[in-house]
């Protein structure tokens, strides 16, 4: 197979010049519609045996309009990256609905969607390439943590069945044309050093590379990861891959994230990133953040030059992105990143 | 800078102290841990680890080469059971093995950056490279044994080679980070007796200064306790050994080493004799110094007393404080001891859980919630906590025989919803509800509805207890609600979980289940109250106060509604619901303008009938046909029902209503400013409906809505439809209700009245159906039962003038007139735009599938002043008319 060479080369040479904006919500974003389960089963799936309402990874072969439509809002708001509708589309979280073997489809059907729309907009306006990150979720089982209270020694999930998971989303991805890929929301550092596992094996695979992106989440206000690692921690257990950047998503709005993000910020040798939510949700479980309140949050990363990526995750929209990416353009982007590759790089040339 | 992790981040900077490597857990170098493994006494064995890290142990080595084990499963379960105690898993994991297969099922269960020990030359450069590569994709560090092809460096010369050689490979060939490579460049055991082995101290400090000066990044590490080989069983002797080598190792750059530190002492503390006698030895300062260490350690033998055993302070608190202690530690050493001690001062076992043992876990509730613990530690608390319970539960058994207690047993069903997999809050309040006698049914984590529903079914159980600690659990939550009301529950629901709230179980989950109540307990000691009494004989008036308080809470949230902010009129506009019309073709209707029907078939109208609403006119409360076997009021159902069949009977043989109805479909096009122009078939404009739009700052992505939304606008160019209609089933009602005035007979004076109003809104539907299918036509392949039918699960919708999607009463004149409604169906308006007879419906209809119901809620003034001069009404007109939507 052959792949388009230099769009990542082209992703970390915009990375360097500014802050780049990636794109919001997916799931808030699909809520808009009111689907049914027809809409979820589509013509391909009418006859599955479970009910597959509330899928919304299965979206983008069955709605691929919808999926495309939110794409291109993101881009219209001035979102420079957008990605994939595969958060769930792995083996191991498709299984909720019996639809293992569509993982393959999901995410290379995926990828090409946000890829149609993507090179849309860059050539429209070539000053502006606009970007597509594969989505890599963490699946719903957790690596290094029992779910049973009992018998703390249980494991749900393997490392072996994540690598191989992951190993099949990945290929697909690269396959369908993403231009990085992104490990996201880690809950469990374990999951998301399968999911590096698995990536560079994939790479070795195909012959071919792509920038790689983590992003953890912080879940309680322990201020650490759900398998109990601080951000240090989890900065470290992964720092071995070259990553493109490491960031936090999910879980809390910008605010609660300072401290956490400051972590980063100070010690990453890689870019850093944000996607947070849209603050944190009210006692309906809904965002009512405004755009205007996030990016007035958001600023202060900027002002102390926290970030190279920012984004947005559970209940932001375009506007949100919109205001985001106002912001962003006015500010400069973490310049330390710079001097610390460099300082890898010197290092690993000792 | 070496950086390592566990839970928390270790940096070993250069000139950073000593790093301790734990070795106590590791089966060849302690008989007690083989022998807790081999006898599968995991629990002890992680004790050890335990005090390990206690005693200071800053990275844990683990090790499991042992002929007799199964040394890959051994490793993981060791693995997983540490990474479960976060005291432990705070710090780096060594995973130590010569089994290639062993290390590798250890990097698997490891989410911090471990490091492996150790690997080596030994097998020749290609597997040293392959394996060094596997590891750098797991992310660890590694040791490297100063071993290769021709055997194991035994000199300086050696250990130099050997490490230089390795470093080249790792850093050119396989791209290991300088700074994850440690070096262990042979501590052999010195005083052996032997020549050659005196200068193997030396030889180690002096390759030590070598490495680190000669290969930057790179660490030097070590197995110290083989220095001192030769002296086992002297421990006096042995601890001097290892605080002096360590002592000049340290000097020459030694890292960190492989250490049991209760068999360390403090270097200035040796006995100064001792000390130089040692010392000859590890320096090699002498030709005798092995025999005269071997003179000093005879005379010492047996005058070393067994160290002082540490004493833990919190073992001398009082009793209570111990258990919190315990529970909020997550030591479970000593749990049944003092759980036992406790319940000899209780006069009853259960006291034991109730009081001290809750009051500990309020603590780890108090700590978790305020960040100071995190959840692995919860867990663990949880453990200990369900290790006291266990102990207690047969006294408890025991002392329920002997107070022969009452207390009604029931059967609880637990669960931590779809979608979610936290479940400690769960556990706990199922602990506490089985030590009260109840039996509990625990479906674990991320259950689906259906399996809950099923199982309360099949298990016949008295409550259901749904948790769940993410935000979408909420909303699978008020899932669980409508899914037992649909399936016809009725018995009690509790909710819990950390991010559940009274004000949300009030307000969106207890209204979906209506058959019986729905109770937030967030508090695990509330839960065994609360079942009680929903249990009790007196749960009627447990459940009145109940109704009572979320009335309250309901109120007192729709009040603080009104203070919500609102949109102006134009920025509410601007957010109206998102319709793609250029990529919609609305659907031709069949026909144009108005069509009458004279005395409609009841029969036919009858099997249209929504018996709920019916009942809830006799104040009985359930959904049909569930009612009827109601274990309350189905009695009373009943008797209502045939009552009411066997009148609608009469009703339909003897004429005594007569139902007519018409309906209408006109071109139309909104126009912007929430109004709906209605058109003749030449382009005419022959009525504009003005419509209301939702004013309250939504949540972001939700849409401020207007019926004029779901009709195309003019400037897409799309000629859009609008529907209308008026049925009535109230004529010749008047003649029959006087009759039964007359006789006194006001049962049947509201039965006449509830039947008739029952099949005018049946007609509605029943209308609505025909003009989707046929008049209109734009859903003719439709086909849904009447239940479906009641559930409005079809394409488009009716809503009527006085209703919440359109509260304006002043609509309805507009399309009376449109239609000619009092002409042709006999249905009149009185002053204040009321329908007669009353048993009579009109509305409109809209066809584009986005097109919902919704209720406009209060609006502003501007809007106030927008609608009058749209409508031609004074502000204080339109005011009047819009009384109870007026958010000023």
């Amino acid at each position: 197979m052959e792949f388009e060479k230099g769009r990542g080369e082209l992703l970390k040479e915009a990375l360097k010049q500014r802050i780049l904006v990636l794109d919001g919500a997916m799931g808030t974003m699909i809520q808009r519609h009111t689907l049914t389960e027809e809409d979820f089963r589509g013509d391909r799936f009418k006859d599955h045996h479970a009910s597959l309402k509330g899928n919304n990874d299965l979206l983008s072969l069955t709605r691929p309009d919808i999926i495309e439509e939110i794409h291109r809002k993101y881009f219209e708001a001035g979102a420079d990256i957008a990605e994939t509708n595969t958060f769930s589309s792995t083996r191991i979280a498709q299984a909720d609905y019996h639809l293992e073997d569509a993982v393959y489809d999901l995410n290379f059907e995926s990828a090409r969607l946000a890829r149609k729309v993507a090179d849309v907009f860059t050539e429209r306006h070539p000053e502006k390439p606009r970007f597509v990150l594969g989505s890599m979720g963490p699946t719903n089982r957790t690596a290094s943590l029992s779910p049973d209270v009992n018998d703390p020694g249980y494991r749900a999930v393997s490392f072996e069945d994540l690598r191989k998971t992951y190993f099949e989303q990945a290929t697909a991805l690269i396959k369908g044309g993403v231009d990085a890929l992104l490990v996201e929301t880690v809950f469990d550092t374990l999951n998301a050093k399968a999911a590096l596992f698995a990536i560079d094996e994939v790479f070795e695979a195909l012959e071919h590379s792509v920038p790689v992106m983590v992003s953890g989440t912080i879940t309680d206000a322990s201020g650490r990861t759900l398998s109990g690692q601080t951000t240090e921690a989890f900065l470290i257990s992964l720092e071995h891959f070259p990553l493109l950047s490491i960031g936090l998503n999910c879980a809390l709005g910008a605010a609660q994230l300072r401290p956490y993000l400051k972590v980063l910020a100070e010690k990453a040798p890689f870019g850093v990133s944000a996607h947070p939510n849209a603050g944190l949700p009210n006692e309906f479980g809904e965002y009512d953040q405004s755009p205007e309140e996030m990016a007035g949050q958001i600023k202060a990363f900027l002002e102390d030059q926290f970030l190279n990526i920012v984004g947005g995750c559970c209940g932001t929209t375009p506007e949100h992105i919109s205001a985001i990416a106002t912001l962003a353009a006015k500010y400069k982007p973490r310049q330390r990143f710079e001097s610390q590759l460099t300082e890898v790089r010197n290092l690993q040339a000792d | 800078m070496m950086k390592l992790s566990g839970l928390e981040s270790l940096n070993i900077i250069p000139d950073a102290n000593f790093v301790n490597i734990g070795e106590r857990t590791n089966v060849t170098g302690s008989r007690k841990f083989l022998r807790l493994i081999q006898e599968d006494k995991y629990d002890e064995a992680v004790d050890i680890a335990l005090e390990q890290v206690r005693g200071g142990a800053q990275i844990l080595d683990v090790n499991m080469d042992e002929g007799m084990l199964d040394g890959e499963k051994a490793m993981t379960r060791f693995l997983n059971l540490i990474a479960a105690e976060p005291e432990i898993a705070r710090v780096p994991f060594m995973v130590d093995s010569s089994k290639w297969i062993i290390i590798e099922a250890g990097l698997r269960c490891i989410q911090g950056k471990a490091v492996v020990n150790s690997i080596s030359l030994k097998g020749g450069e290609e597997e040293f490279i392959w394996q060094a590569s596997r590891i750098k994709k797991y992310g660890a560090a590694v040791v490297v044994m100063a071993f290769d092809e021709m055997g194991q460096a035994d000199s300086l010369d050696r250990r130099i080679e050997i490490c230089r050689r390795s470093y080249r490979i790792l850093t050119e060939v396989v791209g290991f980070n300088p700074n994850d490579i440690i070096f262990d460049p042979n501590i052999f055991p010195v005083a052996t007796g032997m020549d050659e082995h005196q200068n193997n101290a030396l030889d180690f400090f002096e390759a030590t200064k070598w490495i680190k000066a000669n290969l930057k990044g790179a660490k030097v590490s070590g197995g110290v306790s083989n220095v001192s080989f030769s002296f086992r069983g002297n421990q006096l002797v042995r601890e001097a050994m290892h605080s002096s080598f360590l002592y000049h190792a340290i000097k020459a750059g030694m890292d960190m080493g492989i250490v049991n530190p209760t068999m360390l002492t403090v270097y200035d503390d040796i006995d100064a004799e001792l000390l130089e006698r040692v010392e000859d030895v590890i320096l090699n300062r002498r030709e005798d110094a092995t025999e005269r260490l071997l003179d000093y350690a005879e005379q010492v033998k047996g005058d070393y007393k067994a160290q002082e055993k540490k004493s833990e302070e919190w073992r001398e608190l009082p009793i209570k404080e111990r258990l919190a202690h315990a529970l909020v530690k997550g030591i479970d050493n000593y749990i049944i001891e003092d759980t036992e001690a406790c319940r000899q001062a209780f006069d009853r076992p259960l006291e034991v859980i109730e009081g001290p043992l809750m009051d500990g876990m309020n603590v780890v509730g108090d700590l978790f919630g305020s960040g100071k613990m995190f959840l692995p530690q919860v867990v663990k608390s949880a453990r200990v906590m369900k290790k006291a319970v266990a102990y207690l539960f047969p006294y408890i058994e025991e002392d329920k025989k002997k107070y022969q207690d009452k207390s009604a047993a029931g059967k609880i069903l637990l669960a931590t919803v779809k979608g979610d997999v936290h479940d400690i809050g769960k556990n706990i309040v199922g602990v506490v509800l089985a030590c009260n006698n109840y039996e509990v049914i625990d479906m674990g984590v991320m259950v689906p509805a259906d399996k809950i529903i099923a199982r309360a079914i099949e298990e016949k159980v008295d409550v259901i207890g749904l948790s769940g600690l993410i935000t979408p659990s909420l909303e699978e939550m008020v899932n669980v609600a409508s899914e037992m009301e649909r399936n016809g529950l009725d018995i009690p629901l509790l909710i819990g979980g950390a991010t559940t709230s009274r004000v949300h179980t009030a307000v969106k989950i207890e209204k979906n289940y209506t058959k019986s109540q729905t109770v937030h307990v967030n508090d695990a000691s509330r839960s065994v109250t609360v079942v009680e009494r929903l249990l009790s004989s007196g749960k009627d008036a447990f459940i009145g106060e109940l109704r009572k308080e979320y009335d309250k809470i309901r109120i007192n949230h729709a009040s603080k509604e009104t203070r919500k902010q609102y949109l102006s009129i134009e920025d509410a506009r601007k957010n109206k619901a998102e319709i793609d019309w250029s990529n919609y073709t609305p659907d031709i209707p069949k026909m144009l303008g108005t069509k009458v029907f004279e005395e409609y078939s009841l029969r036919e109208i009858a099997g249209y009938i929504d018996w709920t609403p019916f009942f809830q006119t006799w104040d009985l409360h359930g959904k049909f046909p569930a009612i009827l076997t109601d274990k309350v009021v189905g009695v009373e159902a009943n008797k209502v029902y045939k009552d009411a069949t066997e009148m609608l009977k009469e009703i339909i043989t003897n004429k005594w209503l007569t139902a007519r109805a018409v309906i209408g479909v006109w071109p139309a096009n909104s126009n912007g400013n929430d109004s709906v122009d209605v058109f003749a078939e030449n382009g005419e404009v022959i009525h504009t409906f003005e419509f209301m739009r939702q004013q309250v700052k939504k949540a972001s992505g939700q849409p401020n809505l207007s019926l004029a939304d779901f009709i195309a606008p003019k400037e897409c160019g799309t000629r859009d439809y609008i529907g209308g209609f008026a049925v009535t089933a109230g004529d010749g009602i008047e003649k029959h209700l006087d009759r039964f005035k007359k006789a006194h007979d006001d049962y049947s004076v509201i039965m006449l009245k509830a039947l008739a109003d029952r099949l005018a809104e049946a007609f509605a539907e029943l209308m609505h159906e025909k003009v989707r299918k046929d008049f209109w036509g734009y859903a003719s392949r439709e086909n849904l039962s009447n239940a479906e039918l009641i559930k409005e699960k079809y394409r488009g919708i009716r809503p009527a003038a006085g209703y919440p999607a359109c509260p304006d009463h002043t609509e309805k004149p507009g399309l009376f007139e449109l239609m000619d409604v009092t002409q042709t169906t006999g249905i009149s308006l009185t002053e204040n735009f009321a329908m007669y007879p009353a048993s009579s419906v009109s509305g409109l209809y809209f066809a584009h599938p986005q097109s919902k119901y919704f209720g406009v809620g209060r609006i502003a003034a501007d809007q106030v002043e927008d609608l009058a001069e749209r409508k031609g009404l004074s502000k204080k007109d339109m005011e009047r008319w819009l009384g109870a939507n007026l958010n000023y």
